[in-house]
């Protein structure tokens, strides 16, 4: 294994050769903050919060997809990067209908804990109310839209870790919706195994079980961590 | 003189069949002269033919007349009519066509701006050839520069002609096409792909549509000859659903060169587009022909890496193509002293808006902005005064009237916080409110944005409301400042060259047209919330 060298937030941080630069910040005691991203799943590099500033690139590049390179000298916060993140938090607080006192998630949501983080305590935008709808076809779990960031966690661990496919991307733009099959009722789908992994991971309160009332949800990402991690080795974690 | 039937060489009406012409009729009128002739026994004395575009499309239907025998000098006439066709039929029956002035028609001849200051080096067959004929397009020269490419040259050597004549990306950035070129063909393993993006999608941007349409054989040879030079034999060309001509001479193009062998171990197919805007992003489209959703995904890899399938991907843009023939045949040197030291050979453009002749001309990189759209394109009609002039679609900006000595070329229009784009030019006289502008393209944005990153599908959103806000006279200073200050969080976070570049128009408007938005304001204490 070849170890490269590289500095991050003036600290130097030495790291396997193929790593990305999340991965090394985070060795490396930087926290980035990450919404799309969930170790154990393929990286989109949809949400933008984890975009740093490298010194000679003009432009911000996500850690989540970019390699960390020999001599690479990175920067994970800045006034301008705690700006941008915030915008992005506001973006997606106001494109959805987040009511946090009235959620399953309160306490347990990543995107309210993110929140807190880039210290949003209101929004400068305008929020937006759309319209959006509730699937509750499936006899174990429920799906809120107006709870959906589209971070398409649920799409990949469907599609890469149970293999069921069960869930896409619909539209385009300001119109994207998480659909279930082809855009039929989640309990009307019969690709899905009923397995919940969508729920585990699920950032916010969009995906939960029917059971769960207000701040009773908690996601468990780890699980999958654990399960990723015993295929990789071929036997039990 | 002696009547054109005593002439070795019978007289000529070449009738625009390109997109635009149809769209005003052409088609009807062709027919019509087409039964006139026979009807009265002449078709022998007036050659018609169908070609691609001639030029000014917004004064079509265009016809083009040669006069046959040893005389030179064509002319074109715009509008043409019924009618007018009815007495092209009567004057050449009584031996006068020379004379033949129609009615209703106007007349270009060629020492008319739009046509004298043009260097005609992609289109240089448009509008002289049958696009649904190879022989015609083989009598014009096609595919000899491929097998000249593939039997004397080696693949190296085609790629440092390319690389030495200095041909940048017509798709709008702007990239060295040799080094592109050079990459894909550096990368291991044998199975490589050529991609033509004809997903031209820019609002007033149809150059790429009069090239396919009226030459499609150049653009295909072009990719044969990158083909031969990056070692693929897979080649697909990407073009948008509405394009339904082009995608028809297309089928037909590669049917007849294919059938003819010509195209030598390439199979080239075509792949057409279900109408996202985004999808001229090249990891879209890679995507798209993948039968994937067309969602970009962040680069590197580049898809001269990892492009269609894994495989090392060339992707260029149908003008590129169009510009290797010409660049084979006349050699690196005769297209580098060609346009500018920087931005070598020449640019087709499609000139719209408010300006007096609307259409495609190829003009040499650097022509300044003036010439083109003020002597070329005769200014704004009713004589208006010219406000700006908007390139790169949605994805650019204007260039005020001040700055219209500004050269067309890569670096100036970045200087001017504008970008060249693919070649749309919008001409925008003294009326235009450049607010409502600024909000057109961002609505644009909005609805073609794929919804895959926050920045792009909800930025664009916000940023689409607070422009209408402005329109609608409810804005005030603060949300002036939080317009330009989401404009830059949006270009600089979004995961696509869409959303890194939907700002731009305003970001334009707002450097050069202050005052447009500052009119519009609500002074503070009347402001509505």
């Amino acid at each position: 294994m070849t170890v490269i060298t590289l500095t991050i937030d003036g600290r130097s941080v030495a790291t396997a050769s193929g790593a990305t630069l999340l991965e090394a910040a985070r060795a490396g005691g930087s926290a980035i903050p990450t919404l799309c991203h969930l170790e154990g799943l393929s990286p989109v590099a949809a949400c933008r919060l984890c975009l740093v500033e490298i010194d000679g690139d003009s432009r911000l590049q996500p850690a989540c997809v970019t390699a960390a390179a020999e001599g690479m000298v990175v920067r994970t916060t800045s006034p301008r990067l705690a700006e941008l993140r915030r915008t992005v938090i506001e973006l997606l607080f106001t494109e959805g209908n987040h009511v946090c006192a009235i959620c399953v998630a309160n306490g347990h949501c990543e995107l309210q804990d993110l929140a807190v983080a880039v210290g949003m305590d209101h929004s400068r935008l305008p929020y937006r109310f759309p319209s959006r709808s509730v699937d509750l076809s499936h006899p174990l779990f429920g799906l809120d839209h107006n709870r959906c960031i589209l971070c398409t966690r649920c799409v990949r661990v469907c599609a890469e870790v149970e293999g069921a496919h069960v869930w896409d991307v619909g539209w385009r733009g300001e119109h994207c919706r998480i659909i279930s099959g082809l855009d039929q009722p989640w309990g009307a789908v019969d690709a899905c195994t009923d397995c919940g992994k969508c729920v585990q991971v699920c950032p916010t309160g969009a995906l939960f079980h029917k059971g769960d009332g207000t701040e009773e949800k908690e996601g468990h990402p780890e699980q999958l961590q654990v399960l990723v991690r015993a295929r990789q080795q071929g036997g039990a974690p | 003189m002696s009547g054109p039937g005593a002439t070795a060489v019978p007289a000529q009406a070449r009738l625009c069949s390109a997109a635009g012409c149809r769209a005003c009729g052409s088609e009807a009128i062709r027919s019509h002269l087409e039964t006139s002739l026979a009807e009265r026994g002449l078709a022998g004395r007036l050659r018609l033919r169908r070609v691609g575009c001639l030029g000014p499309c917004g004064a079509g239907p265009l016809l083009a007349l040669d006069p046959g025998g040893a005389r030179q000098g064509s002319v074109i006439f715009g509008g043409v009519t019924r009618a007018d066709a009815d007495s092209l039929v009567e004057a050449l029956a009584a031996v006068r066509l020379d004379s033949w002035e129609p009615q209703a028609a106007q007349r270009f001849d060629q020492l008319h701006p739009f046509f004298r200051l043009q260097r005609r080096i992609v289109l240089e067959n448009c509008g002289r050839i049958d696009p649904e004929s190879i022989d015609e397009a083989i009598a014009a020269g096609a595919y000899v520069q491929l097998k000249r490419a593939v039997a004397s040259s080696s693949p190296e050597a085609v790629i440092e002609r390319i690389r030495r004549s200095g041909l940048r990306g017509r798709g709008g950035a702007g990239y060295p096409t040799g080094l592109k070129w050079q990459s894909v063909a550096g990368r291991p393993g044998p199975e490589k792909v050529v991609v033509c993006n004809a997903d031209e999608g820019d609002p007033g941007a149809f150059m790429d549509r009069t090239v396919l349409e009226g030459d499609p054989h150049r653009v295909l040879e072009g990719m044969a000859i990158a083909a031969y030079a990056v070692g693929a034999r897979l080649g697909f060309i990407y073009i948008r659903a509405e394009y339904e001509l082009a995608i028809a001479h297309l089928r037909r193009a590669i049917e007849q060169a294919s059938g003819r062998d010509l195209l030598g171990d390439v199979a080239i197919e075509l792949r057409v587009g279900a109408g996202a805007y985004v999808c001229g992003e090249e990891t879209a489209l890679l995507h798209s022909i993948e039968g994937g959703r067309g969602t970009p995904r962040p680069r590197p890899p580049y898809p001269a890496e990892h492009g269609l399938w894994g495989r090392p991907t060339l992707i260029n843009n149908v003008e590129t193509f169009a510009n290797v023939v010409p660049i084979l045949r006349e050699g690196a040197d005769w297209f580098a002293a060609i346009g500018t030291p920087t931005s070598a050979g020449t640019k087709v453009f499609s000139l719209t808006g408010h300006v007096r002749l609307a259409g495609v001309l190829e003009v040499p990189m650097g022509t300044p902005l003036a010439t083109v759209v003020e002597q070329m394109g005769g200014g704004a009609p009713g004589g208006v005064p010219i406000k700006a002039v908007q390139t790169g679609g949605p994805s650019g900006g204007c260039v005020p009237a001040k700055h219209l000595d500004t050269p067309v070329d890569y670096e100036s229009l970045k200087e001017l916080g504008t970008i060249m784009g693919s070649g749309g030019m919008v001409v925008l006289d003294a009326t235009t409110d450049m607010v409502d502008l600024a909000a057109f393209f961002m609505g644009f944005c909005r609805e073609e944005s794929c919804g895959k990153c926050v920045p792009c599908r909800a930025g664009t959103v916000q940023l689409h409301d607070l422009l209408r806000k402005h329109l609608e006279r409810r804005a005030t200073a603060a949300d002036l400042e939080q317009l330009e200050s989401l404009c830059h969080m949006v270009a600089d976070t979004s995961l696509c060259g869409l959303g890194q570049s939907a700002p731009r128009p305003v970001l334009s408007a707002l450097r050069h047209f202050r005052g447009d938005f500052l009119a519009l304001l609500q002074p503070k204490a009347s402001a509505v919330p």
